[in-house]
């Protein structure tokens, strides 16, 4: 074991692991961080806490995760290299680990331009590939990024995310491979909506031995309309949407729609439950939290294995 | 080269507007070429600001006159002739002419006729686009010829991100997701397999982390 996280635990074990996400609020708003987290208590292994996500500004990543920390949850801690450079984010990797938090994201995140902030410099003094390394350096040599000695050093599980949807997709599986070498241990995807172009990705990954070096965890989205549905194929960046799911949401009357997203989400998992390489899912509902203990209880992904 | 385009008049008239002998520098360089501070440009913005004046029932002198090259000491030095016949200063180069002239003239103001953009190349007529941040440390030699400094959104150097669609950038679906263009080219180069070499994080210090930048060449110097 690398580390003490939970996270790493469930997936060394051979079960299929649950994470869950959670989006600190706009304010000063501790409670309402406790709201959203204890809807998912019992029913996830850890909870992704957002790091401004959209580029928006929400209380830090760290502080949420520290308040989940303590109702006796995992959060798993979200850190994007748009807002902070190499020495913020060490620093914040410390404090966070000090205040007990194990497990981390690395991504880039959204460009400045989509939040409440367009005008703001992005920093991006590091991308997504060398936050892992860097991570991976503290943890693995106890060494800053500059090269001197950490005392004490923090030993954090490193995800990355992967899109298999985005262009071109002949890259897809060499950009995870890149994360891999850079010191990824686990992988958390973007929403799948289109499976069979996502059993394609993660055939090929199999075919590169990919699944035997890295957990991949298939991300879900539970659509709550076919609004909502439109909305994330025409305008959120990277996204794949069949026109099919749109249809089947359409067909349905709107007071039905929600239930039929959660069918489609349930359906969606059972599926990649049989997929080779899939160790387990990444539940965002976003705004939705309460029908994430639904989601894993239809999909006798309950109870959670008590490590 | 460098690309600029003219300041919005008004903001022109107000930095102008307390003196009435003025000296408009154009530059013969890169703001020629991309027409924004050449002698057809210094004409032309001379007219409209005595127009402007006229309308206001006042009148300004103003001296044309468009050197070689601005940001060059020995070019500047060709005002010194014109220099007491006037009040203020108004440089149609980039920020580097501009500054050229405020330091040889120390006793005279000089405002900023134009915005400098950036460092670009033409892409088609009347159409210029950002190529190089002047990192320092050149990666084209492993990019395929294509500047992930410059023109990706994010500067990634292990691109492309999760947000470019048919490939162009999360940022705006007119511009091109510069990591696809790298993956193109490294195709038809086939060097693929470069693709999944990492590109360690960039030390900015060329890049202007260090502080400001200089090129000392003793073979040159005097
Ligand atoms: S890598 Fe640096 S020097 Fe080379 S084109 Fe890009 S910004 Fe300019
Ligand atoms: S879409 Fe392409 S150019 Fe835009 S930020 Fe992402 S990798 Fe960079």
């Amino acid at each position: 074991m690398k580390t003490e996280s939970r996270l790493e635990k469930i997936l060394a074990s051979g079960n299929l692991a649950v994470t869950s996400e959670c989006g600190p609020p706009r304010g000063a708003l501790p409670e309402k961080v406790k709201e959203k987290a204890s809807l998912l208590k019992d029913h996830v292994d850890a909870v992704n806490v957002t790091d401004n996500q959209t580029a928006m500004v929400r209380m830090s990543s760290w502080a949420a995760g520290v308040i989940i920390k303590q109702m006796g949850m995992d959060p798993i801690l979200q850190m994007v290299t748009r807002d902070r450079n190499r020495l913020a984010m060490q620093s914040d990797i410390i404090g966070a680990y000090s205040l007990g938090i194990n497990t981390m994201l690395c991504l880039s995140g959204d460009h400045p331009k989509f939040g409440d902030h367009p005008m703001a410099k992005g920093v991006f003094d590091l991308d997504s590939v060398q936050l892992v390394q860097m991570v991976k350096k503290m943890r693995d040599e106890g060494k800053f990024q500059g090269g001197a000695d950490i005392q004490n050093p923090p030993k954090m599980f490193v995800g990355a995310a992967a899109n298999p949807f985005a262009d071109p997709f002949e890259l897809r599986v060499m950009r995870l491979a890149k994360k891999i070498k850079a010191g990824a241990d686990f992988i958390q995807t973007q929403c799948i909506y289109n499976l069979d172009k996502f059993e394609k990705y993660m055939k090929m990954v199999c075919d590169r031995g990919l699944d035997k070096q890295v957990y991949i965890l298939a991300g879900i989205t539970p659509m709550k309309s076919a609004g909502m549905a439109r909305y994330m194929k025409n305008k959120v960046p990277g996204m794949d949407v069949p026109d099919e799911i749109i249809k089947r949401l359409a067909g349905v009357s709107k007071e039905e729609q929600p239930e039929e997203g959660i069918k489609i989400a349930v359906e969606s998992i059972q599926r990649l439950k049989e997929v080779n390489g899939v160790h387990g899912f990444h539940i965002m509902a976003i705004e939705w939290e309460e029908k994430v203990p639904q989601i894993v209880e239809k999909t006798g992904l309950f109870p959670r294995p008590v490590i | 080269m460098i690309t600029a385009e003219q300041k919005p008049l008004k903001e022109i008239i107000e930095y102008i507007s307390p003196y009435d002998r003025i000296l408009l520098v154009g530059c013969n360089e890169c703001v020629t070429v991309c027409a924004a501070g050449g002698r057809k440009e210094v004409g032309l913005l001379a007219s409209a600001l005595n127009l402007n004046c006229l309308k206001q029932g006042r009148t300004i002198d103003i001296k044309e006159i468009t050197l070689e090259r601005q940001c060059d000491p020995e070019y500047v030095e060709e005002l010194v002739s014109e220099i007491d016949r006037a009040d203020a200063i108004l440089s149609m180069a980039c920020g580097c002419g501009v500054q050229t002239i405020a330091e040889r003239y120390k006793e005279k103001p000089v405002f900023p006729a134009v915005n400098t953009k950036f460092m670009g190349a033409s892409v088609s007529q009347g159409i210029w686009a950002e190529r190089c941040q002047g990192c320092g440390d050149c990666l084209l030699g492993i990019t395929g010829g294509i500047c992930p400094v410059a023109r990706c959104s994010k500067h990634l150097l292990n691109g492309p991100c999760g947000g470019t669609s048919n490939g162009m950038c999360e940022i705006d679906p007119d511009v091109d997701c510069a990591w696809r263009l790298i993956w193109e080219r490294l195709k038809a180069l086939g060097m693929e397999k470069r693709y999944e070499e990492i590109m360690e994080a960039k030390d900015w210090r060329p890049a202007g982390g260090g502080g400001p930048r200089k090129i000392v060449r003793e073979d040159l110097s005097l």
